[in-house]
């Protein structure tokens, strides 16, 4: 990547992806509590995120991967609901990410009375994905020419910068690190508060553009 | 227009511009494809298309074909079997026919390169060659190993295992194994023609060719007639709906003179139809992809109703035409349909019937489960897809980290 500090242009980059099984599978609800005890942290990115690419609409069934296979092959609704639930954005490191699934699962275990295996043939594989950053021909070192690029990447360039960045590379939002170097703290900031999580890719770059043209149209229109 | 510039109204300019950056980082490189036939078979079908789009985007690709004798390939063919959990008496001779040829095979071919992919069980003991060349190893099946007969698979992970990596079609057909496992699903190619665009004239000149007609709504199956692919079950599942809802069957399979093994069960679906006029068999050669793509478009529902199946390409191609499609929960099925959203994924022939009537009698539904498919096979299983995915293979053999900066 490219994020650098102010004046150097912001360089989007976009990404590919290439899944990967790990070889370890769960049958129930114990096994697969082992795996996500000693999985790769990859392993539990790609099972949160891998969603957030591939739909069009809202999702109508929880947004990890692992909430889903709770839900509708084990049947355990209202654990899937729980963990459906977990709000990744408060999250900067995957570890802890993968504390708040491990314990919401060892919380309902506790008081669970009795355990359905998946049918057979459903049982969880866990999964991992390559990333292959690719340089774009977009970059930006104004704030006009940033809301000009945002609006030509591909999704997969957002969500590099406002997922990937973030989590898998643990380095922040990398829109708002490189607006608050261009010196819109505030603009920063408020992408920074922002949920990405329950909004396709497209909603988000709307609403991202929404608040970079306000802020155009502010500068270019209110004295100072 | 460039091959790959066709796509582009399909795919978008994005997914064409992706494989040329990719393309770029992939400049001169020796991509080397191993199968073990040139024409028929999955993986010559893949190559076939694959070949000469990785050649336009600057990579070497070369694709050899290795020798064997009839000894040979009817060891491959037990081996085959033997790996998908069907039940095969493999002896150390056959063993010693499999590794004499590929040791043979191993001299004669140029193994130079960047990567070598080995495609199917056939050529994959040319890995005992791997000390004499640099490139990296990818085995690519589209096999299902979950469940193999015991000594084919001990005599076959050792060499699987010796792969810098294998490739497969969805995590189901995957060994329980720790060597580094790829999925990428096979695809279809929208531009050919079996998937191309048909105008209403050119399907209707095909139903005039079969004289048939669309006074009743038709209910496809395209499979050729092996057993595994349940014709029998297909029509039990048409008479149980037909006795609420009127319709015509159509089955679609392969021409027992030019496979005789693949559709050995045609006399038993001849007998089971009973001259019932509804039901309308087609003997088609492999080549007549024309008529399929008709057949597929003038149909009001797609079955695949099959027992054991591998990824189900038969389905991708009903989806992509936007068929509302009705198919077993197995295989590679179930990673294109999600029950109830891009299609119907159904246990029996009781629970087929039942879809069939509901769907012949709400198309409004079965319409928007046909957009919904077709969304699904746009986004996952076109052939643009497929290239990238084997395009993000060979980047990543040549830099293993997790996070690669291209």
């Amino acid at each position: 990547m490219s994020v650098a500090e102010h004046p150097q242009p912001f360089r989007f980059v976009t990404h590919l992806t290439l899944t990967e099984l790990t070889g370890r599978r769960a049958h129930d609800l114990l096994e697969l509590l082992r795996h996500l005890k000693t999985v790769p942290l990859s392993v539990i990115y790609y099972h949160t995120h891998h969603f957030l690419e591939r739909r069009r609409g809202l999702a109508p069934s929880p947004p990890n991967d692992f909430a889903f296979w709770i839900s509708h092959t084990l049947q355990e609704g209202t654990l899937g609901e729980r963990l459906a639930a977990i709000d990744t954005i408060q999250f900067t490191r995957l570890e802890n990410l993968r504390e708040a699934i491990v314990s919401t699962i060892e919380t309902y275990l506790a008081s669970a009375k009795s355990l359905r295996p998946a049918p057979e043939g459903s049982d969880f594989f866990f999964m991992n994905s390559r990333s292959i950053l690719l340089p774009t021909s977009y970059e930006a070192a104004t704030l006009e020419e940033f809301a000009h690029a945002l609006k030509k990447v591909s999704v997969h360039s957002i969500y590099h910068h406002v997922f990937e960045a973030r989590l898998r590379m643990e380095r922040g939002n990398d829109f708002a690190k490189w607006l608050a170097g261009l010196g819109e703290k505030d603009l920063a900031w408020q992408i920074t508060l922002m949920d990405p999580y329950t909004q396709t890719l497209e909603s988000l770059r709307r609403r991202i553009l929404r608040l970079v043209e306000r802020r155009l149209f502010e500068i270019n229109h209110v004295p100072a | 227009m460039s091959r790959l510039d066709q796509h582009i109204p399909i795919v978008g300019e994005q997914a064409v511009d992706e494989l040329r950056l990719l393309g770029r980082q992939l400049q001169g490189k020796l991509m080397r494809h191993i199968s073990s036939m040139a024409v028929g078979g999955g993986a010559a079908e893949i190559l076939h298309r694959m070949v000469p789009y990785f050649r336009e985007l600057g990579i070497d690709a070369r694709w050899d074909v290795i020798k064997g004798n009839s000894d040979f390939y009817a060891v491959t063919r037990k081996l085959h079997a033997a790996l998908q959990g069907q039940p095969q008496t493999l002896t150390e001779r056959d063993f010693t026919v499999y590794r004499d040829t590929l040791a043979q095979n191993g001299a004669d071919l140029d193994l130079s390169g960047d990567l070598i992919l080995t495609h199917d069980p056939q050529p994959a003991g040319l890995i005992m060659h791997k000390n004499k060349t640099a490139a990296r190893w990818v085995w690519d099946g589209l096999l299902d190993l979950s469940a193999p007969q015991n000594e084919a698979w001990d005599f076959f992970r050792p060499l699987l295992e010796q792969y810098d990596a294998a490739i497969f079609p969805c995590p189901t057909f995957a060994p329980p194994i720790s060597m580094r496992q790829i999925l990428v699903a096979p695809s279809i190619d929208p531009l050919s023609e079996r998937n191309r665009d048909l105008t209403a004239e050119q399907v209707h000149d095909v139903l005039n060719d079969f004289e048939l007609n669309l006074e009743k709504p038709a209910v496809t199956q395209v499979a050729r007639f092996d057993p595994s692919k349940d014709a029998a079950g297909v029509i039990d599942a048409y008479r149980l709906a037909k006795k609420r809802v009127d319709c015509q069957l159509w089955l679609v399979g392969g021409d027992p003179e030019e496979d005789p093994e693949g559709n050995s069960g045609l006399a038993a679906v001849r007998e089971k139809a009973e001259n019932d006029p509804d039901i309308h068999i087609f003997e088609l050669s492999s080549t007549d992809h024309a008529a399929v793509n008709a057949l597929q478009r003038a149909s009001t529902l797609v079955l695949q109703k099959s027992i054991k199946e591998g990824f189900g390409l038969t389905v991708t191609e009903a989806l992509w035409k936007g068929k509302p499609v009705i198919a077993s929960a197995l295989g590679g099925i179930p990673l294109q349909i999600t029950h109830n959203e891009s299609g119907i994924l159904t246990h029996s022939v009781e629970g087929t019937a039942y879809w069939i009537r509901q769907l012949l009698q709400e198309p409004l539904y079965a319409k928007r489960l046909g957009e919904n498919g077709r969304q699904r096979v746009l986004d996952n299983f076109l052939l643009t897809r497929h290239l990238r995915d084997y395009l993000l293979v060979f980047l990543s053999t040549l830099h293993p980290q997790d996070i690669l900066r291209a």
